[in-house]
């Protein structure tokens, strides 16, 4: 079994070349997805644009990455992905810039996939707090309403949320607005988001013990104080491992976006299928795609895992 | 949020400075702000869909659907209404989760026990596969089974796994049973075979409790088993019929046709999930004590034994809730039907609004359908949860 996954994944396979060179070996066509990445990363996006999209996932990955030292966890962070989103979103569609255009309507592939996950987190992220601080309130009218929001986006699958922004938002906008199916789609993922977030935020919350806010309101912090310094950071903290566990959620969902008819990564996978001149390889473009996914994940789930075990050693501390 | 006492500042008001006031006005410009909010929206709605000439209301279920639907689980022609159209979406979403949790439970308690194997290449095998399964998106997942079912050979040149099973590009054909008078009496007699067994258990347990020794029933309750159905055949005027798929012309006759797209959902959903399972159940065994297993061996239970009476019964408290959220992912996320072209409800919802233009309707009721289907899955969890909890603390 592992000699046959080896002989048709690499040594049989085909790296280089055009469709009938992989039709006359018994291996794996990695020459298509060769012949494919530029559709893959760019999809629809006008050519003069592609190397703002490459600078453009170059900053996101490289504040993700700045991201992962915990040393910088800070405001100045957060300001920097404030920023960078709102620059991003400006650059890309290049016209603020005196750029050639690159409408929202025409982005796909993968920098559609990084673009929704990362909005989706920015704004789900402070709106699952809000939730979370509103299902703990003593304040019924938040409590219920809360609760209420949460409870149904649970509830119901993410589809019939991604449905209900695409069909529905168009239907509660007033005359001549009109939103991209792309905005409609990350409106769908911050309601989803916001919720599971909220649940996360409910249990860290709930772990901190009374002690702390008694003792803050005994040292005179008022409720925003105490709430900002020493309530939410010790709450973020105790749940880190369950975020990044719902951040890959949310990535691994991204990819539902093409039921709406939002072409995403795997949508770009799933059109390359119908091209003609590569008929037949649907099984090389599904393991390309999975293989990115997993890595992504997969990376995702051991950062955790290393969150874990170093604030676990540092709580013994 | 935790309690947390008032902050005092004299510049403002006495009445401001009141903790219940404050309360009070912020609960109340919510509420208007919330109000104001659907009500703008209401508004907006109604105005669009007053300019596009829709209709409002319910009243469209009752109407002709003129639509075919691949394949249900309930009688269904095109000549029925929207309400029908949509129960028939339905049917196929609770068979499609049914089956799901059952074949995710079996396979995920079997590779959660897999993966604690002392053999360390299959534990290690097992640990792959839950990486993979969890780490790709279940869409992609669902798009590779079904070019998998869709890229099939032909009939004739059938997958036979098993004898009177054939995988092929038209689906996995399986035996079926046809029901006559020898089925109906065969279920009677294993009704009555299951009421002897627990009371057979019944009787046993009082043995147990009053002399310290169980006796040996497992021999008697399997040859009730056995026998009660065939005792059921025989006073049957006709026996048992079982119909196996055979291969006439181009295609296969009788038997249960599982059309390509259920066997890619149902595998794909069950492989994906099942993932999520083991790992719940290898983490629900591993958070029994050392000492049971050590106090079990000391009384000289075989090792299967101690895993079945011991470990997994107290290992179903830590695994029963988060067990009850995958039931409830994997009943949500057959959802993606729509993706690969089985008629779920969101599939059937779609094609429903596409010819009605009633998407406020069909939402509502779809949505209404799902959070009845997660809060039923929830409560029958909470009630088994409620059985294996701790008695006595």
């Amino acid at each position: 079994m592992a000699a046959k996954l080896y002989a048709w994944s690499w040594a049989e396979a085909v790296f280089h070349g055009d469709a009938a060179a992989c039709r006359a070996a018994s291996g794996a066509c990695w020459a298509f997805i060769a012949d494919k990445l530029d559709f893959f990363i760019f999809g629809f996006v006008p050519e003069e644009a592609h190397w703002r999209v490459v600078l453009a996932l170059c900053l996101i990955g490289a504040l993700i990455a700045a991201s992962l030292y915990r040393a910088f966890w800070g405001r100045s962070l957060l300001l920097a992905w404030v920023a960078l989103l709102v620059f991003t979103a400006l650059f890309l569609q290049g016209s603020a810039f005196g750029l050639t255009p690159a409408p929202l309507r025409t982005w796909s592939g993968l920098v559609v996939t990084v673009w929704i996950a990362v909005v989706a987190l920015a704004t789900a992220y402070p709106l699952g707090l809000i939730l979370a601080l509103g299902r703990l309130s003593q304040m019924r009218v938040v409590r219920l309403l809360s609760i209420a929001w949460i409870e149904l986006v649970r509830g119901v699958p993410l589809i019939s949320i991604l449905f209900l922004a695409s069909i529905m938002v168009p239907l509660f906008l007033p005359e001549g607005v009109e939103l991209e199916v792309l905005v409609r789609a990350q409106v769908g993922f911050t309601i989803f988001g916001s919720a599971y977030l909220a649940e996360i935020f409910r249990a860290g919350l709930q772990s901190v013990p009374q002690g702390q806010s008694e003792g803050a309101s005994s040292l005179a912090l008022t409720r925003w104080q105490t709430l900002r310094l020493v309530i939410l950071p010790q709450a973020l903290k105790a749940v880190i491992p369950a975020q990044v566990n719902t951040f890959i959620m949310i990535f691994k969902d991204t990819s539902l976006v093409l039921v709406i008819g939002v072409f995403d990564l795997l949508g770009t996978f799933k059109a390359s299928l119908s091209d003609p001149a590569w008929l037949g390889f649907s099984t090389e473009a599904y393991v390309a795609g999975a293989i990115f996914y997993f890595a992504v994940c997969f990376g995702m789930s051991l950062y955790s895992r290393h969150l874990e075990t170093a604030l676990s050693r540092e709580h013994r501390k | 949020m935790t309690p947390v006492a008032p902050a005092r500042s004299r510049s403002l008001a006495d009445l401001w400075n009141d903790i219940g006031v404050r309360k009070m006005v912020f609960q109340a410009a919510l509420l208007a702000c919330v109000i104001a909010v659907a009500v703008l929206l209401w508004w907006n709605a109604s105005g669009n869909i007053a300019r596009r000439g829709l209709e409002v209301g319910f009243a469209f279920l009752h109407r002709t659907a003129n639509f075919a639907i691949g394949e249900s689980m309930i009688p269904y022609s095109p000549a029925d209404t929207y309400a029908r159209a949509l129960l028939a979406g339905l049917s196929n979403t609770v068979v499609i989760a049914f089956f799901g949790c059952l074949l995710t439970t079996v396979f995920g308690v079997l590779f959660g026990v897999l993966r604690l194997s002392p053999n360390p290449s299959l534990s290690r095998l097992v640990g792959v596969y839950v990486e993979i399964g969890r780490n790709v998106p279940l869409l992609l997942q669902l798009f590779f089974w079904y070019s998998l079912c869709t890229r099939l050979s032909g009939p004739r040149q059938a997958i036979s796994p098993l004898p009177g099973v054939f995988l092929s590009n038209r689906g996995l054909r399986l035996p079926s049973f046809v029901a006559n008078d020898g089925l109906f009496f065969a279920v009677l007699g294993l009704v009555v075979a299951g009421i002897a067994w627990l009371a057979l258990q019944w009787w046993a347990r009082r043995v147990q409790e009053r002399t310290g020794r169980r006796p040996h029933i497992l021999a008697w309750g399997l040859t009730v088993l056995a026998l009660a159905p065939l005792a059921g055949l025989q006073l049957a005027a006709s026996p048992i019929a079982i119909d196996v798929p055979e291969l006439r012309g181009f295609n296969f006759v009788g038997g249960q046709e599982l059309s390509p797209e259920f066997a890619a959902l149902l595998f794909g959903l069950v492989f994906y999930t099942t993932a999520f399972v083991t790992e719940i159940v290898r983490g629900g065994i591993q958070s029994v004590p050392k000492g049971q297993w050590e106090a079990a061996r000391a009384l000289g239970l075989p090792a299967r034994r101690i895993m079945r009476l011991v470990i997994l019964p107290q290992a179903m408290r830590t695994i029963i809730p988060p067990l009850a959220s995958q039931y409830i992912n994997l009943t949500k996320n057959s959802s993606l039907a729509v993706a690969i072209g089985f008629p779920d409800l969101i599939n059937i919802s779609n094609t429903v609004i596409n010819q009605t233009g009633q998407a406020l309707e069909v939402i509502f009721i779809f949505m209404g359908c799902y959070l009845t289907l997660n809060l039923t899955i929830s409560a029958l969890m909470n009630r088994l949860n409620a059985a294996f909890a701790m008695k006595g603390h």
